[in-house]
């Protein structure tokens, strides 16, 4: 098995310029905002959670040629298959021909606000001491892993410090893989411009992430 | 009238395809009764009509103008942005970054699109866009450029990348709003000046 993720876009070439938006501007054909809805309304059945939506997006082939919402359709489809809740020859015919299987939850019109104000928090009980502190040099993960991960690859393998350290959290890691939420103590890094471009960077530049206990050794 | 429809047909024929995929899905979705389509229509409402960046604005204008709202953002920023009332989905942990003469702050997520939903709404184009999830950690000045903002010489700028489920909000610097109204300030607070590529409006004189 070798996962690969072409989301991963931190410090990549790129000559493009950013294109400012005005606030008003939500959606740009009238099919984006029923992608939006459907795949929230999706997502409130607990047939997946989060972390797993984003491996699904992030591993579609075509990811980078795509617009971010076709993203989420393509993800959706493909979760959907993955759970025998809905097959490509209904896709096509554009109805129904399988039985339902089982959700979770159905989320009904009348719950929506209180669903959305609710959200899905991530914190857990601290369950062990957490192993770094404020001020603390660490040393990033450097292997690349073969699954889900949140540890950026331009942050693999550089010396940070501690500067948040920010409760038990859900390891997406984990969780994106069906392995449950197996929390972990997560800590907001910064490192230095230098650290991560050398001689590149941008003077005055620092970047700070937020990362898993397990993605940090302690550093000299 | 025929040929400028079908002129119009091929121009759009990826809106085309898509509109037919998300029709089919939703349908499907719906006769399957996973999905309540009424419970569509209010997500959608929600997001276009609710849930946005003068949320946020509102926020940033209390903290201007009350010091110890502003130390509690600082401090816990989810628990002060739900006492305005907003809180959920995708803002479930709030940090508040405050922008300080010395420091400029700039939120990105170059994993995905990771954005604080419950005080900006849904994120725009650019924050999802390559060019801005690729150049932000490494040229934030150029980024700032695309948006017409220029930082005095050496302000540190802090690129915070949203790598989990964290979520960010810049607290802008404000400038000569002696005497303003909450109201008066919010207006003054773009989106753009909370996610730290833009600065809020100076004040009419």
């Amino acid at each position: 098995m070798s996962y690969r993720s072409h989301a991963d876009l931190g410090g990549r070439p790129n000559a493009e310029r950013v294109q400012p938006e005005p606030e008003g501007e939500l959606f740009h054909a009238a099919w984006e905002p029923r992608a939006l809805a459907v795949t929230l309304a999706m997502g409130a059945t607990g047939s997946w959670n989060i972390d797993m939506s984003r491996a699904a997006r992030e591993t579609l082939p075509d990811y980078g040629q795509s617009s971010y919402y076709r993203n989420w359709i393509g993800a959706l489809e493909k979760l959907l298959a993955e759970r025998g809740l809905l097959l490509p020859d209904e896709l096509a015919a554009g109805r129904a021909l399988h039985p339902a299987r089982p959700v979770a939850r159905v989320l009904h019109a009348a719950e929506v606000p209180e669903a959305l104000a609710r959200g899905s928090p991530t914190e857990r009980p601290a369950t062990a001491p957490a192993r770094f502190r404020l001020g603390d040099a660490v040393r990033t993960r450097a292997q690349h892993v073969d699954h889900h991960t949140r540890l950026p690859g331009y942050a693999h393998g550089k010396r940070g410090v501690i500067e948040g350290v920010q409760d038990m959290h859900v390891f997406a890691d984990r969780h994106a893989q069906g392995l449950g939420e197996q929390p972990q103590w997560l800590y907001r890094v910064a490192f230095g411009g230098s650290e991560l471009w050398g001689d590149d960077a941008a003077p005055g530049l620092s970047v700070a992430l937020d990362a898993w206990e397990s993605y940090l050794e302690p550093a000299a | 009238m025929s040929h400028d429809h079908d002129q119009h047909d091929h121009e759009h024929s990826e809106l085309d395809e898509m509109t037919l995929r998300v029709r089919a899905l939703e349908t499907v979705l719906a006769q399957k009764g996973y999905i309540d389509p009424a419970a569509l229509d209010v997500l959608i409402d929600t997001y276009q009509t609710q849930i946005g960046p003068r949320n946020g604005a509102r926020g940033v204008a209390r903290a201007w103008a009350d010091a110890a709202f502003r130390d509690w953002m600082l401090r816990d920023g989810t628990a002060a942005i739900a006492s305005l009332g907003y809180s959920g989905r995708q803002g479930e942990h709030m940090v508040v970054l405050a922008n300080t003469r010395q420091r400029h702050h700039m939120v990105v997520c170059t994993l995905c699109s990771c954005y604080p939903w419950p005080v900006l709404g849904l994120p725009p184009t650019w924050y999802k866009s390559a060019p801005y999830r690729s150049r932000a950690v490494k040229d934030p000045r150029g980024v700032l450029a695309d948006f017409g903002v220029t930082l005095p010489e050496g302000t540190e700028i802090r690129v915070v990348d949203s790598t989990a489920e964290l979520r960010y909000l810049v607290l802008p610097r404000p400038a000569g709003t002696e005497g303003f109204s909450e109201e008066q300030l919010a207006a003054l607070v773009t989106r753009d000046s909370m996610i730290g590529t833009g600065l809020p409006q100076e004040p009419a004189r």
